[in-house]
């Protein structure tokens, strides 16, 4: 006995804790039957386990409740730039960027049109009902001339709102999309058309061919104000006519491909260093104790290089880390900070919000970071920088004249350079001197003269630090 | 009792049918419209949701779908093809 059933979606859904089997959809909505085609789609094409499904703002924002797939939420309007980021991280997945238009063509439209001209392989399955749905009818820019909507009660007049957005024939003027197609799911055979051009945008990214884009005029029987029939009829003879339906473009045929990806930069390439230093993958150590860092001051004093240097160190030791930058207004002058990681085992995030340790250049980096630090950290500050706040209880504060220290020898902008010393010599990196000295040599990979300056003045820093004991030096 | 009503009534033949979970309808009516053969019609009775949910009438189905790819919901409406 055959039938016909859904299938592509979870038996059942549970939502609020609660399990049903029905969706949150209104009676008569176009979403349900679109959800249909596409779940019998991926999973008579067999794409399931490939597929990830973003789900953005809109009435289809509970799209992960119904899909049997991957799904990922996105920001309002930003489906299609959180669809980019993971079709250029998960290569093999079949990435799907759902969307009503409200979220593809008012608050997304500058994604959508950036994504579509970039060519970024995704499917793009827009919803459009000529009216915003979830928030309770308002005009969309996709409503249609005279059409009467809660903010629009006396009809669209062109004159003052505009004219109804046609999408895909926005789309149409750029060059990268590989296939652009307007259907509908007002009536059975529309359904059917609809059936084809959601595998054939599927196919697309099965061969890796680049951005498929298909439109549905779907019907809004709520926020129109009309019983279900009716709201289909009106996407038949009035939204159609506006909204024509049929392909608007297949490069399918012609369209290569992809290119497998060039292999991504090494730290030392993206810094413009040789690759001559050993690129050996971090070797897990669930034992090491995970250091966070912080390094602040202003663009120009070298924090963001130290924390590069304390993140090469890390690298060459095989530990995992990670460098994040953070820059003020402006890069030079302004505020600047970087946080790293250095950890035993693969590091979850880059940002670091409570340090161990915090490297402050700067009275406004001081005031801003000191009150974060973790009980039983560090802060080295540089000495010119009056603490009049009180570091949190158990937080050691030294100070260290590392912008004196640098100027007396004659290398000004070297002060980053004792503040590497006095980590080393304070070990709160967890890294060895050695591996710190050559991660400072490798920064000065193409200046060698330098190298051996900045060797001098670590090894200077190191003997003022000897000579001044930190006990004295604290709180 | 004609074949047909044999059939609904779930006795040896076979025939094509839509089977229909009456409590999570909603009664949207799309189904009744798209039925090529009109075959599908809104009950006179509540369901638990308190609106009138599709049935079939007995007879005239022949298992296009029509009906389970116009019902926006995914488990309403299962089409039985012998």
């Amino acid at each position: 006995m055959l039938q016909k059933r859904t299938s592509g979606m979870y038996e059942s859904f549970v939502r609020s804790g609660r399990e049903t089997h029905a969706t949150h959809y209104c009676a008569g909505c176009g979403h349900g039957i679109i959800h249909k085609i596409v779940a019998e789609a991926l999973a008579e094409m067999g794409l399931q386990d490939r597929t990830i499904m973003v789900n953005p703002i809109g009435c289809s924002v509970f799209g992960y409740y119904y899909w049997d797939c991957g799904n990922i939420g996105a920001a309002h309007g930003r489906a299609q730039a959180v669809a980019t980021a993971i079709n250029r991280t998960l290569r093999d997945a079949i990435v799907i960027a759902y969307q009503g238009d409200g979220d593809l063509a008012a608050i997304g439209f500058n994604n959508t049109f950036q994504a579509a001209s970039r060519g970024e392989h995704m499917a793009v399955f827009f919803a459009n009902n000529a009216i915003y749905g979830m928030t309770g009818g308002q005009m969309a820019p996709t409503s249609l001339a005279g059409m009467r909507t809660m903010t629009s009660p006396a009809g669209r007049d062109p004159g003052h709102e505009g004219y109804p957005m046609r999408v895909c024939e926005v789309l149409n003027q750029l060059k990268a999309p590989v296939y652009i197609e307007r259907v509908s799911v007002a009536d059975t055979p529309r359904i059917m058309r609809a059936r084809r051009a959601v595998r054939k945008a599927l196919e697309i990214q099965r061969e890796g061919k680049g951005y498929a884009f298909v439109e549905f005029i779907s019907p809004c029987p709520t926020s129109v104000g009309m019983d279900p029939v009716r709201a289909s009829r009106f996407c038949m003879e009035e939204m159609e006519r506006e909204f024509p339906l049929g392909c608007l473009r297949d490069h399918s045929e012609e369209a290569l491909p992809r290119a497998p990806r060039a292999s991504a930069p090494t730290v030392p390439q993206f810094f413009g260093q040789e690759a001559d230093i050993e690129t050996a993958a971090p070797a897990p150590d669930p034992a090491f104790r995970e250091r966070r860092l912080k390094f602040a001051g202003f663009g120009g004093q070298g924090v963001m290089s130290l924390g590069v240097c304390v993140a090469e160190a890390a690298r060459m030791e095989r530990r995992f880390t990670t460098w994040f930058p953070s820059y003020g207004p402006e890069q030079r002058g302004g505020a600047a900070a970087c946080s790293v990681v250095v950890a035993g085992q693969a590091i979850g995030s880059p940002a670091v919000d409570r340090p161990d340790v915090l490297v402050c250049m700067s009275l406004p980096a001081y005031e801003r970071f000191v009150g974060l630090v973790a009980p039983g950290g560090t802060v080295v500050v540089d000495d010119s920088v009056p603490c009049r706040v009180a570091a949190p209880a158990g937080v050691r504060v030294v100070a260290l004249p590392a912008t004196r220290l640098a100027t007396s020898l004659g290398a000004p902008k070297a002060a980053n350079t004792l503040m590497l010393a006095a980590l080393g010599r304070l070990e709160v990196t967890g890294l060895s001197r050695g591996s710190l000295l050559r991660a400072l040599d490798a920064s000065f990979r193409n200046k060698p003269a330098l190298a051996e300056k900045n060797r001098a003045l670590f090894a200077e820093a190191e003997a003022w630090i000897d000579a001044h004991p930190w006990g004295a030096q604290s709180e | 009792m004609s074949e047909e009503e044999s059939a609904a009534e779930g006795g040896e033949v076979r025939l094509p049918r839509p089977l229909i979970d009456a409590d999570e309808c909603k009664s949207c009516g799309r189904c009744v419209a798209a039925c090529p053969k009109a075959c599908l019609r809104l009950s006179d009775r509540l369901n638990l949701r308190g609106v009138r949910p599709v049935e079939y009438t007995g007879r005239g189905c022949t298992g296009c779908a029509a009906c389970y790819y116009n019902c926006p919901e995914p488990y309403v409406i299962t089409v039985q093809k012998p």
